[in-house]
């Protein structure tokens, strides 16, 4: 992309992304660490510098996935454009970590 | 960039390279602190490595103990040591098991002597010793000498972006040089812990590592704690981690894609064989550093995200980060900006040649970040308290 992306993603198929910069609301451009693709999310709030956007609808209780992997489980309904953090997501291996 | 760079370093009586020269005072335990920096007061130049513990320890915490003081005294930066402790049994192991190396080490105990007589028969050796290593001299040495320590710190998600890929660029180059180095860290290996297993090279490997890794769960379990609160920390939460498999993932990103060719012990120092090593340690970043440190590591590369000062009386660490907030407010501390991997202004291969440039020009001598400010972060591991 022409200008320095607003976020990164790790792997195809991950559900979230990070802002690499502060992000308002509204449409945000990003790609994928190792690619050239470009991806644009319509935000429905403001995502700090290094925290994580939906890419994608992900249900109450479904898994989060990062870096290609199982990182946490959504604790609510996240919808494509949304941030994400510990309000939104636990561990999936030690349930009690986090929020 | 310059592959051409010729690194140099101290080749020690026994073979192991150092990057560093220095000549120190170690003390057994606790009450040995203060006679062990009146010696470095008298002698500048002589470096003091106090620390809190080494009395009425035992068992398998006391030999953790041994291993690391005997270690840290063994390390190739060292080139002699000077060893204080309170009475002569603990003292003489500590000088016999570092006079294996074959470099100088003399032994000093304070009981029926009083710290001030022992303060100046320790400071006339240290005083000779400090001479005779300013005559030591750098030589041409190879990659595959220099044992290489990774681990990082206050982590948030730019870590995983950033700074611990480009830190995987350097472990990648330097296992295929023939190199050795070291990860750690079992606590934040969580989540993410099939991937190392799977990347061990023998079913005895793994099994060791699964042995070492089931052992650390069952320990927090039987305390009847969850770790809310320490893992992810409030710092890696506050740079947008969310879990600790978040956390591990950026974690293992760091170790790169070699097979882990060996398991160590805490403060073990691996065997003959090159490759990249996992060793029991904490996440605490000055426990860890100190461990390798005392497994014969020589330099350290630790990513952060959030900001980690951390550095090592011995072992010089070499901090990244790729997070432009934290480069910006804590210039200072950081030894390579790669936040330009974020605005994508260039790839992974060309930070990790920027990374490899500031490696070896600290190999050769440049003082790191830690090194001018002074961080001189020495910390024991315990296993339990003292009887």
């Amino acid at each position: 992309m022409a200008n320095s992306p607003g976020f990164l993603a790790h792997h195809d198929g991950d559900v979230v992304a990070v802002a690499v910069r502060d992000l308002e609301p509204g449409p945000a451009e990003g790609g994928y660490l190792r690619g050239p693709d470009s991806v644009t999310v319509q935000l429905n709030e403001a995502v700090p510098l290094g925290h994580k956007l939906a890419l994608t609808d992900i249900a109450e209780g479904a898994d989060v996935i990062e870096y290609g992997r199982l990182v946490g489980t959504a604790s609510k309904q996240i919808s494509k454009g949304d941030y994400v953090h510990v309000h939104n997501v636990r561990s999936a291996r030690w349930q009690n970590s986090v929020a | 960039m310059a592959e051409q760079r010729g690194l140099t370093g101290y080749r020690r009586e026994n073979g192991t390279v150092g990057i560093r020269n220095f000549t120190a005072i170690l003390p057994v335990d606790d009450l040995s602190n203060a006679a062990a920096e009146a010696v470095a007061n008298v002698v500048p130049g002589t470096l003091a490595l106090p620390h809190a513990y080494g009395r009425l320890q035992f068992g398998p915490d006391l030999d953790l103990t041994f291993r690391t003081l005997i270690g840290t005294g063994a390390n190739p930066n060292i080139a002699s040591v000077v060893v204080i402790g309170i009475e002569p049994n603990w003292t003489e192991r500590i000088v016999e098991g570092i006079a294996k190396t074959g470099k100088n080490v003399e032994g000093f105990s304070i009981e029926h002597c009083g710290d001030l007589r022992t303060v100046e028969r320790a400071a006339r050796v240290a005083a000779r010793f400090l001479q005779e290593d300013s005559e030591k001299q750098r030589e041409p040495v190879r990659r595959d000498e220099i044992m290489l320590s990774i681990k990082c710190g206050e982590s948030d998600t730019t870590s995983g972006l950033g700074s611990c890929p480009t830190t995987a660029e350097a472990v990648d180059r330097w296992v295929d040089a023939g190199g050795t180095v070291l990860f750690g860290e079992t606590s934040e290996l969580t989540g993410g812990e099939q991937l190392i297993a799977e990347r061990c090279v023998s079913g005895e490997v793994r099994a060791r590592f699964q042995e070492i890794y089931d052992g650390y769960v069952a320990m927090i379990d039987k305390t009847g704690a969850n770790l809310l609160g320490s893992q992810p920390t409030q710092g890696n939460i506050r740079g947008g981690l969310s879990t600790i498999e978040e956390k591990a993932m950026g974690n293992i990103a760091k170790t790169g894609t070699k097979p882990v060719v060996g398991v160590l012990d805490k403060a073990e120092a691996p065997g003959a064989e090159p490759g990249l090593y996992f060793m029991d340690t904490s996440s605490a970043a000055a426990e860890c550093v100190t461990l390798m440190a005392a497994a014969g590591a020589v330099v350290h590369l630790f990513p952060t995200g959030q900001g980690n000062v951390i550095g090592n009386p011995i072992e010089p660490v070499i901090k990244l980060s790729a997070n432009p907030i934290t480069t910006e407010t804590m210039a200072e501390h950081i030894d390579l900006d790669c936040s330009g991997l974020l605005r994508r202004e260039y790839d992974l291969t060309s930070a990790g040649d920027q990374l490899m440039s500031v490696l070896d020009r600290t190999v050769n001598g440049r003082f790191t970040c830690a090194e001018v400010l002074g961080h001189k972060e020495f910390v024991l591991t315990r296993l339990y308290e003292s009887a």
